[in-house]
């Protein structure tokens, strides 16, 4: 797996990261000198960096999986995969939050808050040891809770502080866990793990996986570990929600992936089941919950519960299918490319906070309710979408992992979630149709409502094309699958 | 490639049609017409191309597959875009194109957002043609799955009544059913040694034959999916509330292309890739087929709306379809040539089936522009003021029932010739459900045809005259249209107008008709091309 001397300390290896990290400083350094109004500089900057280290990350997956740094940290398919999705999907973001950030005082802090966080996302799935997680755990978490209070308000204040509290208690369960995991084998490198665990003393062990299997369920936002996701969700700008509710996802499930698939992969527990239980219960609750919601971002961010759901599917068969790898690849990327789009569309219209206000306000607007149908739709399952191949190849994987329970949970939740989205697409699809109607002994009636509308809510044109962007790109990934999954099979 | 031009071309016009901007609505009409002409063109080009190479013997679903064409698509999985013709496909593809233009000409004069409308109807065109050309599993369910996203758009948008509601309820049913079928498809690519998705691969080498419980438990799975489309009773209930309440081209292409994708599904994946399952279950479906024959046809007969009635004999005529296929998985009670004839006769139904309901859907459309209504007691003696309304209705319903010379006759008279051996009783009731069809629809032209002259409110028919005949305009409401009952004629006063067939309507429907009455009396040309698929897929189910 690794050189002669069974390590290999390359800083080159982590060119990706280095890059990110460099924007972040670089961004923090060049904000502090630069005038308020010209602090697009700094998001330029990270935007760049942010490119570059994907650019970086691509290169690196046509190279050989290797463990370097003492095997703590692993370069593989699966770190690959978070790393570029990460690192795309931050740029997304920052380019996204700039439009309500623009001239905000704290504008370059936010950038750089959210690339560390990155960072933190990138560190969790490629951590191959325990302590590198836990450090992983925290770099994830920390600029988020800055992030999730960034407005100051009463809303944001308490959803910060909720997420922290949370965070603080999960992170305290973790730190148990990997405790008692490294009493236990007395090391804390996966690889020597996967070959001591499974004749370590059990009650340890079983306290070890469900410690560190929470702090990834936190990180992920799945169930029971939940509560905070439509707090911070709703408390927070759309844009800094779209960021908060995609990036740190990809790193936990992919962690969590490792940790299944390798330490945890030969123990006398049935940790598969376990998961397979926080999928269930993430992807069930999470849709139920989505049903009452009338908010624009409560309803997403009990979408993105669900969406977890179906992600922890995979990772309940980690190691034990051949189509998981990939599953997880194309359900990371796909979610991100679509989630990013569906909360750009929260974003567009940032005073509609209500699914009727939204649906009102986009009055003539065909084309963003029809990018808007196509992300949604494609969060359902839809093809031809990424998350339909991400859907496809995960409940493939699942049946092959001998969990048909869940495949057939899974697609009885598919069909579930179906209803609440259409409550979103329905008023505004109906919105646009009754609009180009427009019956002529209705037209004045009509005018002076559109006057009143169009001085009530106003779309922004970033986000209005973020979202455009995403629907195209979540079509064309599920179109293309063929020409981007050679890269990683 | 040819295939994929045909399959892809409306997706791409619809694309135009979107990405243009400030084009004339009459020209969106036009655009419409012209590609759905242009794309049943190059239909009949691949007709012309398929006959002319077609030779003797049984030939098609995993051989003699024409206009192949194969790109990888998610290589993990192995799923492609794999799309081909063969003897079951062509016949569909080409009576998708001819009820699509139908379908464009209909709506020449749509008043309500034409643009759209036209480019919806384009995807679905795109959307049908794609799932009977797939020959991928994965393709198959990505196409099957678009029609339903298109179809809800179509009934929601531009239906009436209680649209928004039949429309949820059409997406939820198809829905769940298109996800049954896709787990059903995992099970197939598990089980299979190769691990593929593709339709030929696995028909040549059909997974599951040695795990009978898992192989039934697949088939179940995608028999749901596809009953719930097809439909099969009691999974019709979504079809009677979105066929009413959808525009009449709507429903044209849901009772005529859309119910096609269910039992083309069993032909096409069913049968040949799960014969074993096939066979076990033969009497099942059998059964299933019988109960949806007599079920529709005595539910038809209860109905007082003319639309609602002709939905229920979709049921009805799908019921006969999967007769056919049934009895040709009943392969110790039959012999070889028996099992074929009821599965060229299940194919020929559903050809059939598609033109004569497509052209009664129009036709309902035809009194809902003049009087807003379909219900039979508000109409009576139309067949003087509208000889060729009536004559049109007619030909379509005696089509329909099943009359010699026509082309449900060659259908169902094969469907019962072929399952008579396999399965006696089945047939025989089944046979009574002709019976009843006859009564309904004979009653229905009774109750719209003879006797003093009756249409709804003038004004109805005012506004349906000032809109080009279309009267969508209920729609914009939501609600069902309040039309008085005052007849023109009850006190002999202003005597009630009925505007008979104008020429667009005329050119929509015609062809329909005349079609279905080139395969009743010239079946050859058609039989020529089911029949080698029909004895390939008889043998395979065999196996």
């Amino acid at each position: 797996m690794t050189g002669m001397e069974g390590m290999s300390a390359n800083p080159l290896d982590l060119l990706p990261e280095i890059l990110l990290l460099l924007g972040a400083v670089g961004g923090l350094l060049l904000g502090l000198w630069t005038p308020q109004h010209k602090q697009s500089r700094v998001r330029i900057l990270i935007v760049v960096a942010a490119l570059a280290s994907a650019v970086a990350a691509t290169v690196d997956l046509t190279e050989p999986d290797k463990g370097v740094f003492d095997d703590s940290w692993m370069i593989d398919t699966t770190t690959g995969i978070v790393r570029i999705t990460v690192a795309l999907a931050t740029a997304a973001a920052v380019l996204l939050s700039s439009t309500s950030l623009a001239g905000h005082p704290r504008e370059t802090e936010a950038y750089v808050l959210m690339v560390l966080a990155a960072l933190g996302a990138i560190a969790l799935a490629a951590s191959n040891d325990l302590l590198m997680l836990a450090a992983a755990y925290l770099l994830a978490s920390v600029p988020l809770y800055a992030l999730a209070g960034f407005a100051k308000d009463a809303r944001g204040v308490e959803a910060a502080l909720k997420y922290y509290l949370m965070g603080a208690l999960v992170g305290v369960l973790m730190l148990v866990g990997i405790a008692g995991l490294i009493l236990a084998t007395g090391s804390g490198n996966y690889v020597e793990l996967s070959g001591s665990l499974p004749q370590a003393s059990m009650p340890l062990v079983a306290l070890g996986v469900i410690g560190v299997l929470a702090g990834m369920a936190f990180k992920a936002g799945a169930v029971p570990v939940h509560f905070w996701v439509p707090d911070v969700t709703a408390g927070t700008t759309p844009a800094m929600a779209a960021f908060i509710t995609t990036i740190p996802k990809l790193g936990a499930v992919a962690a969590a992936f490792r940790l299944v698939a390798e330490p945890f992969a030969a123990i006398p527990l049935d940790v598969p089941l376990l998961v397979a239980v926080i999928a269930a219960a993430s992807m069930t609750l999470g849709n139920l919950a989505a049903f009452q919601q009338t908010e624009v971002l409560r309803l997403l961010a009990y979408s993105t519960v669900s969406q977890v759901g179906y992600m922890f599917m995979v990772v309940a068969v980690a190691g034990q299918s051949d189509f998981a790898v990939p599953a997880l690849a194309i359900y990371l990327a796909g979610y991100a490319v679509t989630n990013l789009g569906a909360f750009a569309a929260a974003a567009a219209l940032p005073k509609a906070a209500s699914i009727g206000e939204w649906a009102d306000a986009v009055r003539g607007r065909p084309r963003l309710v029809l990018s808007l149908a196509v992300l949604l739709l494609g969060l359902v399952g839809t093809p031809p979408t990424a998350v339909f191949i991400g859907k496809l190849t995960i409940f493939t994987a699942t049946a092959d992992g001998n969990l048909v329970w869940l495949l057939v949970l899974g697609a009885v939740n598919t069909i579930a979630s179906l209803f609440y989205y259409l409550r979103w697409i329905a008023p505004a699809a109906r919105t646009v149709f009754a609009d180009s109607k427009q019956p002529d002994h209705m037209l004045a009636g009509t005018q002076a409502r559109a006057v009143m509308v169009s001085t009530k809510v106003q779309v922004l044109r970033g986000p209005a094309m973020m979202v455009h962007a995403a629907a195209v790109l979540s079509v064309l990934l599920g179109i293309g699958a063929g020409v981007w999954l050679t890269f990683i099979a | 490639m040819l295939l994929s031009v045909v399959i892809l071309l409306p997706v791409v016009a619809a694309g135009v049609l979107l990405a243009v901007p400030g084009l004339p609505d009459r020209a969106a009409s036009w655009f419409w017409v012209a590609i759905a002409a242009l794309d049943l063109a190059l239909i009949g080009w691949m007709w012309i191309g398929f006959a002319s190479a077609a030779s003797e013997g049984p030939s098609g679903v995993v051989d003699g597959i024409a206009y192949e064409q194969k790109i990888q698509w998610i290589p993990t999985v192995d799923a492609s875009y794999h799309v081909g013709v063969d003897g079951l496909s062509l016949p569909l593809i080409a009576m998708t194109g001819v009820l699509f233009l139908a379908a464009a000409i209909w709506s020449l004069r749509e008043k309500q957002r034409p643009r759209t409308y036209a480019a919806l109807f384009l995807f679905l065109q795109t959307a049908s043609m794609g799932t009977f050309a797939s020959l991928d599993l994965i393709l198959f369910f990505v196409f099957f799955d678009l029609t339903i996203v298109g179809m809800y758009f179509v009934i929601a948008g531009w239906g009436h009544g209680n649209r928004r509601r039949s429309a949820l309820k059409f997406f939820i049913y198809t829905f769940v059913g298109s996800l049954a079928l896709l787990v059903g498809f995992i099970g197939l690519f598990l089980g299979s040694e190769t691990r593929t998705f593709d339709m030929v691969a696995l028909a040549a080498d059909p997974p599951l034959t040695d795990s009978p419980v898992a192989a039934g438990l697949v088939l179940l799975a995608i028999s749901i999916g596809l009953a719930v489309k097809t439909p099969l009773f009691p999974f019709h209930t979504w079809l009677p509330d979105a066929h009413t309440d959808a525009p009449a081209a709507g429903s044209a292409i849901l009772a005529g292309v859309l119910l096609k994708l269910g039992t083309y599904g069993f032909v096409r994946i069913a049968m040949p890739i799960l014969p074993d399952a096939w066979q076990r279950w033969a009497m099942v479906i059998v059964i299933a087929g019988v109960v949806s024959v007599i079920w529709g046809a005595f539910t038809a007969l209860a109905q007082t709306d003319l639309k609602r009635m002709i939905a229920y004999t979709s049921v009805n005529h799908m019921g006969y379809i999967l007769l056919g296929l049934g009895a040709a998985g009943l392969v110790a009670q039959a012999d070889e040539q028996a099992r074929t004839i009821a599965v060229t006769g299940a194919m020929v139904q559903m050809v059939s089936h598609g033109l004569l309901t497509g052209a009664l859907f129009l036709l309902t459309g035809v009194l809902f522009s003049r009087g807003g209504t379909y219900a039979f007691d508000r109409w009576s003696g139309l067949a003087r003021p509208a000889p060729i309304f009536a004559a049109a209705l007619g030909v379509a319903a005696f089509g329909s029932l099943g009359l010699p010379g026509l082309s449900a006759f060659i259908a169902e008279f094969q469907i019962f010739t072929g399952a008579l051996q396999a399965a006696p009783i089945a047939t025989v009731i089944a046979v009574t459900g002709i019976v009843v069809t006859a009564g309904l629809f004979l009653v229905a032209l009774q109750r719209l045809f003879s006797g003093e002259m009756k249409v709804p409110e003038a004004g109805g028919i005012a506004s349906a005259r000032s809109h080009g005949g279309e009267g969508k305009r209920s729609a914009e409401g939501g609600g069902p249209r309040g039309v008085k009952t005052i007849t023109g004629n009850d006190d002999g006063r202003a005597p009630a107008v009925f505007k008979d067939l104008n020429g667009r309507e005329l050119t929509a429907i015609l062809p329909l008709l005349i079609l279905s009455l080139a395969i009743g009396l010239f079946p050859r040309a058609l039989l020529d091309i089911i029949e080698p698929a029909a004895a390939a897929l008889t043998s395979l189910v065999g196996r």
